[in-house]
């Protein structure tokens, strides 16, 4: 079953949320590693996820995405009901753009492919045109004369922007970001995190999982602290880095600022 | 450019020992080879039995008529007969490919729906890897016909040879493509899963494509011993190699004609074992590349 969703950037005047999650969990066995997750993020709006490793950041962010089955709860995209039976993924997954910690590019792809190949054949755009919408893409983000390269010949941040080209080539209506310089050595971080600042500039929507606390301080809407699958705080990033509410988001940035990464 | 001597090791073991012109290790190792043929050639040709054994495979005369045939006499050309083996081999090769993936990837489908078909696939996989290749032959040239049915049952020998490997060696070939595929990392899946592509598309343009890269050398690696087991199809009485040596040496007492058909199959499946190796080293040559900053 096809939803009609309406075009990226203008959000239903019925539905404001570009994203909304209600009572979202996720357990694996009797492993529950989401536990009712509540939240909405605006157009335009970008959430950035914290929170220790295995807090259920990933988990997340593949729930939304549909690559993970939710246990309970829904998620509603542009007002949608994605997690309603008879949905079509593959249709959903068109949508919303995600890039990984591990770039995951296709290995025996040139750049130009990897990028085309979600636009050639899930959207089914004439090969020129989404030739044409890769190129410009490429050289927005500086990488134009590396489409004609394989993947294992370019940098980690060079391969970290060109999966993030890889999403955006969709034209995705929300675009999810998982730890994407977590695998990045220190000196290729800054490239991408402002390919993710350019995204954010332009407006689109987005919400990612990071360790980088200073980033999501730049870069975010809002900021939502998750432990042990719970959002435990979630506050503009000028109220939760400075004047964090709850007990347990004060001693994780403690811990963080301890470690000097805030 | 100077080579470390990691990279010499990394090159793996080599025919000739050492790289750069070591005229010492050259000249040991030629007279190493010179001395193990002369000791082998020695034994073979001072044992009691010597003379016998070398008019009886190795007459010159026989290897000649053998080779060419003489229907006049009642025995066939070997060396038109190993065509046959060819044509066998060629055909039940593309039938294997496309039978074996058409099972690989029954076999590695999820959903309720295809359960029914992932319990037949594995019964023929278990089925057809534990019963001999010569059963099978057996089996289906001897089965078929007896079923007395239109088609099926007036081919000849060759074609239900071939059927017969066809059956056997998808059964191998269908693991090797599991292997291949199940070596593709799973985050690969997910990857072409999250730019829109359906199940069917990831395999088709991301799973397969990598799967088939890795698993060409266990592939070619069956298709050298499919090109030998050609032979065994000589049972129905087809007339290949194998059958032809067998027709020449129960006419005319001798068995070079075995000798014959041995050095055809060699010429058939040496270059494809050697292309095999060299398709190993190419392979591990650009992983090492590849793992490179």
């Amino acid at each position: 079953m096809s939803i009609p969703l309406p075009p990226y950037g203008a959000p239903s005047p019925d539905s404001p949320a570009a994203l909304e999650l209600r009572q979202v969990r996720k357990s694996y066995g009797s492993h529950d590693v989401l536990r009712g997750i509540d939240l909405t993020v605006a157009p335009h709006e970008v959430v950035c996820l914290i929170g220790a490793s295995g807090s259920g950041k990933s988990t997340l962010l593949r729930c939304v995405n549909l690559l993970e089955p939710v246990t309970a709860g829904s998620i509603s995209l542009s007002g949608q009901e994605i997690t309603a039976p008879g949905v079509n993924a593959d249709l959903v997954r068109r949508h919303i753009g995600i890039v990984f910690q591990s770039f995951n590019l296709f290995p025996h792809m040139t750049v130009l492919r990897n990028i085309t190949l979600g636009p050639v054949k899930a959207q089914k755009m004439p090969r020129a045109e989404a030739d044409q919408l890769a190129r410009d893409l490429l050289a927005r983000f500086g990488l134009a004369d590396r489409a004609g390269d394989y993947p294992d010949r370019l940098s980690g941040g060079q391969q970290q922007r060109v999966a993030m080209i890889r999403a955006l080539a969709m034209s995705p209506r929300l675009m999810l970001l998982d730890e994407v310089t977590s695998a990045l050595d220190p000196d290729l971080v800054a490239e991408v995190l402002d390919v993710i600042r350019e995204l954010a500039s332009s407006g689109m929507t987005m919400l990612l999982a990071t360790h980088e606390m200073n980033f999501a301080r730049d870069v975010a809407s809002r900021v939502a602290f998750l432990a042990d699958g719970e959002i435990v705080e979630i506050a503009p990033p000028a109220d939760l880095f400075v004047r964090p509410q709850q007990e347990r988001t004060q001693r994780f940035l403690r811990r963080v600022t301890d470690a000097g990464r805030l | 450019m100077a080579e470390s001597p990691l990279d010499l090791t990394r090159r793996g073991p080599r025919l000739l020992g050492g790289g750069g012109g070591q005229t010492r290790a050259v000249a040991l190792s030629t007279a190493s080879t010179v001395v193990v043929v002369a000791v082998i050639a020695a034994l073979f040709l001072l044992a009691p039995g010597s003379a016998q054994v070398r008019h009886t495979f190795f007459s010159p005369p026989d290897l000649w008529h053998s080779l060419i045939g003489d229907p006049a006499k009642g025995y066939y050309s070997i060396g038109a007969a190993i065509w046959l083996n060819i044509r066998m081999f060629l055909v039940a090769e593309v039938f294997i490919l496309v039978f074996a993936l058409v099972l690989a990837i029954v076999r590695q489908s999820t959903g309720p729906v295809m359960l029914p078909l992932r319990v037949v696939a594995l019964l023929y996989v278990d089925v057809f890897r534990g019963v001999p290749t010569i059963l099978v032959i057996y089996a289906v040239g001897f089965g078929l016909p007896a079923l007395d049915l239109n088609v099926v049952s007036t081919q000849g020998p060759a074609v239900y040879g071939v059927i017969a490997l066809v059956l056997s060696y998808s059964a191998y070939v269908c693991e090797v493509f599991r292997a291949g595929i199940n070596a593709v990392p799973l985050a690969q899946v997910g990857a072409a899963r999250s730019v829109g592509l359906t199940q069917a598309q990831s395999m088709r343009y991301v799973i397969l494509p990598q799967a088939v890269r890795t698993i060409i050398p266990p592939l070619l690696n069956d298709f050298i011993s499919l090109q030998k087991d050609t032979a065994l199809v000589s049972v129905l009485g087809s007339i290949e190699a194998n059958r032809a040596a067998e027709i020449y040496s129960a006419t005319v007492f001798n068995y070079s004609s075995y000798v014959v058909a041995a050095v055809l199959f060699l010429i058939l499946t040496i270059p494809l074992a050697h292309f095999t190796d060299h398709l190993i080293a190419r392979d591990r040559a650009r992983r090492l590349a590849g793992a490179a900053p």
